[in-house]
């Protein structure tokens, strides 16, 4: 790496690639994350993209390192604008150390002499010659390839898998792009223009190279999801579309309803009969499903909703992030029941606390939310595979009597569950207030006993709960907390401060709030909340739950995610 | 089998007395009965309202959703167990209204499934507004000046989707409606009974003796042809009764998920092949 480069972070380095929608970015990203990977290196990707199918402006944001990378940024090391316009819509994050490799004779007009600095790259002019400038994108993948000196052998095989699907001309042409790519890459390589000292890392190799919402997909699947109904909607839809893929492997009915309404109630119905059950949704049709939510808390029935966010009211910013419906997930339903909220900050998290959800829901027969949001889908990197020996399915359906009674009071203060079929029982499961058996009643008394006995379920999951995680100093004066997605970019915002009296909490669980919550902020002469929305919703639900207010207040809600230097530099003006 | 396997002890039903409501019920214990479908192996599905009560009176497994959404409910519990024989059952107001959407596509998705809708032409719990199936000019407290809206047809809806089976009967001839009850329960595929049914208390005008002068049997009509079907379906002067359309025979939704051709075990009998898993979860080291 430069001089200039190795003094922000010598671990690092971070690629952007801008171009517009349907030019093959992904390609781009797809290929280059995977061959960094297979090189032994750390790696991460995160994308920004507009509402629309082709045209527009869309960035992928590449990070590879010597050590584990896991968060955005907003710093860029090397640009590469595929198109004309792209550079601009990137330039509030260019700096002096940027370097652009880029087709001067594309984007010519976009450069400021003396303010950017540019590697000329003949991009499509080469992809050109070899027979279509479409190849432009894997000249790229090369040069890249090059800079960072991969083997080529390994970087040809892979794009030759990747592109096995095609004919046999069209992946010679691939390769034949790769090729002067890379002969692009070793050029500049040499000429010092470019200096990068990351290294490989053993590790790597035996890690998986997952995003949110795989996480969320496979950690459905190890904890017996076989049955989602859903509708799509950005940018909760790779989860239905992950499950559809895999159901014949893993016997899971996968249907999209014709709305989310006929979605939950879908859910509800395989639950009824013995499935384990999951809609992935956002906030939109999280608002639709809300009814549904309602009856499964009056039915005791467990549900599984992965609420992946984005901005709104409404249409908001359909394919941007927000943490922004934390209130909409706790209040879900009318009526007085208990659930559960999850929101994963790390891959494997969400892994586990997906699997985790339907057990809990079936423990306790609650819904369990699992909120993302778009920045936490679309976001990558290789981290370890889940250990299957810790994610355990717990199956609670029982086998019925002849005098089964579905809403039976207990002593645990859950009724077993018995599904149709299963015994010699009947099981009436009803959406009216109901006596033990199912049925309608006005019984007011009854009434009194049956609300008691669902809410008292929510005290009951407590003992399930998961503790909020602290990183940093032990001994800390100033505590950040975070919830869900922005974990990493807190993480490594912290880290970067180098302070020995800072610590992060990290909610995991967001509801019910675990208890060692207020002991930890007790603990703190300053608090600092960090939410990627408006009006600080998890900092309001502390208070409701503590009466703990917060020092200070990070929000933003542009639609993007935090990046680690920004909240880095926010962070260090408010700590004490 | 007696139909009294399907009697619930010491009840208080909430129906108006010589509700249209009562034959129903009696008439369904009796098709079921007949076809030897035991409590245990049957779910009925409701919705909310009047009609949507009746799996509170027969004693067999309940599934009491919401207004609207009896019919997806019903659709993800055939499919996670088809064995069971799954009735969605409700009102005019609950079926072709609130869930007029799932109408459609549970239609267009064709689970194994019976969908039994008592047709009054009115909003009975709710105190007598109209229901998507009220007549032009019906006076209601809402509808103040008669209602002007065309009334939905659900019979011309299910043939134009080519639904399995398409019948209608009336509450008062227990033998027909049984027999067509007992047709549509066996038809593989979505099966649609609209039954006609007079609400005693809300609607003066679509009485038993109005139904009795407005509707006729079906004789020599051939269900197979959708065309005629859609013209018996059409006509308004008479309302015909019987069995109005069957598609030609064509995969249920459960045979069509594609997880029930090797094995037929519910969901709830099956695990996680958690070696498949581990080999899905290696595919993500994306080695070469």
């Amino acid at each position: 790496m430069s001089k200039e480069l190795s003094s922000h972070n010598p671990e690092s380095v971070s690629i952007v690639l801008c171009g517009q929608a349907g030019q093959g970015i992904q390609t781009v990203e797809y290929l280059l994350t995977r061959i960094f990977k297979l090189a032994g290196y750390n790696v991460f990707a995160t994308k920004e993209y507009m509402s629309r199918i082709r045209g527009g402006i869309n960035s992928t944001s590449i990070r590879i390192g010597s050590g584990p990378v896991r968060a955005a940024v907003s710093t860029i090391d090397i640009l590469v604008p595929l198109n004309k316009g792209a550079l601009r819509h990137v330039e509030h994050n260019i700096s002096a150390r940027t370097v652009i490799l880029a087709d001067k004779e594309m984007i010519g007009e976009d450069i400021t002499q003396g303010k950017h600095k540019i590697v000329d790259v003949p991009f499509t002019g080469t992809a050109a010659e070899i027979g279509d400038k479409i190849y432009s994108n894997v000249v790229a993948v090369g040069a890249i390839a090059g800079i960072f000196g991969v083997e080529l052998k390994m970087v040809g095989k892979y794009v030759e898998k990747f592109f096995s699907a095609k004919s046999a001309d069209i992946v010679q042409k691939n390769l034949a792009a790769l090729k002067k790519g890379f002969e692009f890459g070793v050029g500049i390589k040499r000429s010092s223009k470019i200096n990068l000292n990351i290294v490989g890392d053993a590790g790597v190799e035996d890690q998986v190279l997952l995003n949110g919402g795989e996480a969320v997909a496979l950690g459905a699947i190890a904890g017996g999801c076989n049955f989602i109904a859903s509708y799509p909607m950005s940018p909760s839809t790779s989860v239905l579309a992950f499950l559809a893929k895999n159901a014949k492997t893993f016997d899971i009915i996968a249907e999209q309803a014709e709305d989310e309404i006929a979605a939950i109630n879908m859910g509800l119905g395989a639950w009824y009969a013995g499935a384990r059950a999951m809609a992935t949704t956002s906030g939109g049709g999280l608002a639709l499903m809300t009814e549904g939510v309602s009856l499964a808390g009056i039915m005791e029935s467990p549900m599984v909703i992965h609420l992946a966010q984005r901005p709104g009211p409404a249409t908001g910013l359909p394919t941007r992030t927000e943490q922004g419906d934390l209130e909409l997930a706790l209040y879900a339903g009318h009526g007085e029941f208990p659930r559960i909220i999850f929101a994963p900050g790390k891959i494997e998290d969400a892994f586990f606390l997906t699997q985790r959800a339907f057990n809990l829901a079936d423990k306790y027969q609650v819904p369990v939310f699992i909120l993302t949001d778009q920045y936490f889908m679309d976001s990558y990197y290789n981290t370890a595979a889940p250990d299957l020996s810790k994610a355990k399915i717990e199956k609670y359906v029982t086998r019925t009597k002849k005098d089964y009674r579905r809403y039976e009071f207990t002593k645990s203060g859950v009724s077993p569950r018995g599904v149709p079929g299963f015994g010699t029982g009947l099981i009436a499961a009803d959406s009216d207030e109901h006596d033990t058996e199912g049925h309608i009643t006005e019984d007011l008394d009854l009434r009194i006993r049956m609300v008691d006995k669902r809410l008292h379920k929510g005290e009951l999951l407590k003992k399930d709960n998961i503790p909020p995680e602290l990183t940093g100093a032990k001994n800390y004066k100033n505590l950040i907390v975070c919830w869900g997605s922005t974990h990493n970019i807190a993480e490594e915002a912290v880290q970067k401060l180098g302070r020995k009296d800072v610590a992060l909490l990290h909610f995991k669980q967001v509801y019910p709030l675990p208890d060692q919550t207020a002991g930890y902020l007790q603990k703190a002469e300053k608090t600092i909340i960090v939410e990627n929305n408006a009006t600080a919703q998890f900092a309001k639900l502390i208070k409701l739950r503590t009466g703990i207010d917060f020092d200070e207040k990070i929000l933003k809600y542009n639609g993007l995610s935090f990046f680690v230097e920004e909240l880095a530099e926010k962070l260090k003006d408010v700590l004490n | 089998m007696d139909t009294k396997v399907f009697d619930m002890n010491d009840i208080d039903i909430a129906w108006c007395p010589g509700c249209g409501n009562f034959p129903i019920l009696k008439t369904l214990k009796r098709a079921l009965a007949e076809l030897q479908i035991k409590p245990t192996d049957l779910v009925l599905v409701s919705g909310i309202g009047q009609a949507a009560k009746i799996p509170h009176y027969l004693k067999t497994n309940v599934f009491n959703g919401l207004h609207g959404r009896a019919l997806p409910a019903a659709t993800a519990i055939k499919a996670a167990n088809p064995a069971l024989t799954v009735i969605a059952e409700s009102g005019d107001g609950d079926m072709y209204g609130e869930g007029g959407n799932h109408f459609i596509h549970t239609i267009r998705r064709n689970p194994n499934i019976t969908n039994i809708v008592h047709n009054n032409m009115v909003y009975g719990l709710t105190k007598g507004q109209a229901s998507p199936t009220s007549q032009k000019g019906f006076v209601t407290p809402v509808q103040v000046g008669g209602v002007f809206l065309e009334p939905f047809n659900p019979l011309a809806v299910a043939i134009a989707l080519d639904a399995s089976f398409v019948a209608r009967a009336f509450a008062g001839d227990i033998e027909r409606t049984a027999e067509i009850l007992k047709q549509a329960i066996e038809r593989n595929g979505y099966a649609l009974v609209d039954i006609f049914q007079p609400c005693v208390t809300f609607n003066r005008i679509n009485t038993i003796q109005w139904f009795k002068e407005h509707t006729y049997n079906l004789e020599d009509h051939d269900p197979s042809d959708r065309q005629k079907a859609f013209e018996k379906a059409t006509e308004t002067e008479k309302l015909p009764l019987g069995i109005f359309y069957q598609s030609p025979q064509k995969p249920s939704f459960e045979e069509n998920v594609g997880i029930y051709e090797e094995k037929q075990t519910p969901l709830y009998e099956r695990d996680l092949d958690k070696k498949e898993l581990k080999n899905l979860i290696e595919t993500y080291k994306m080695r070469l």
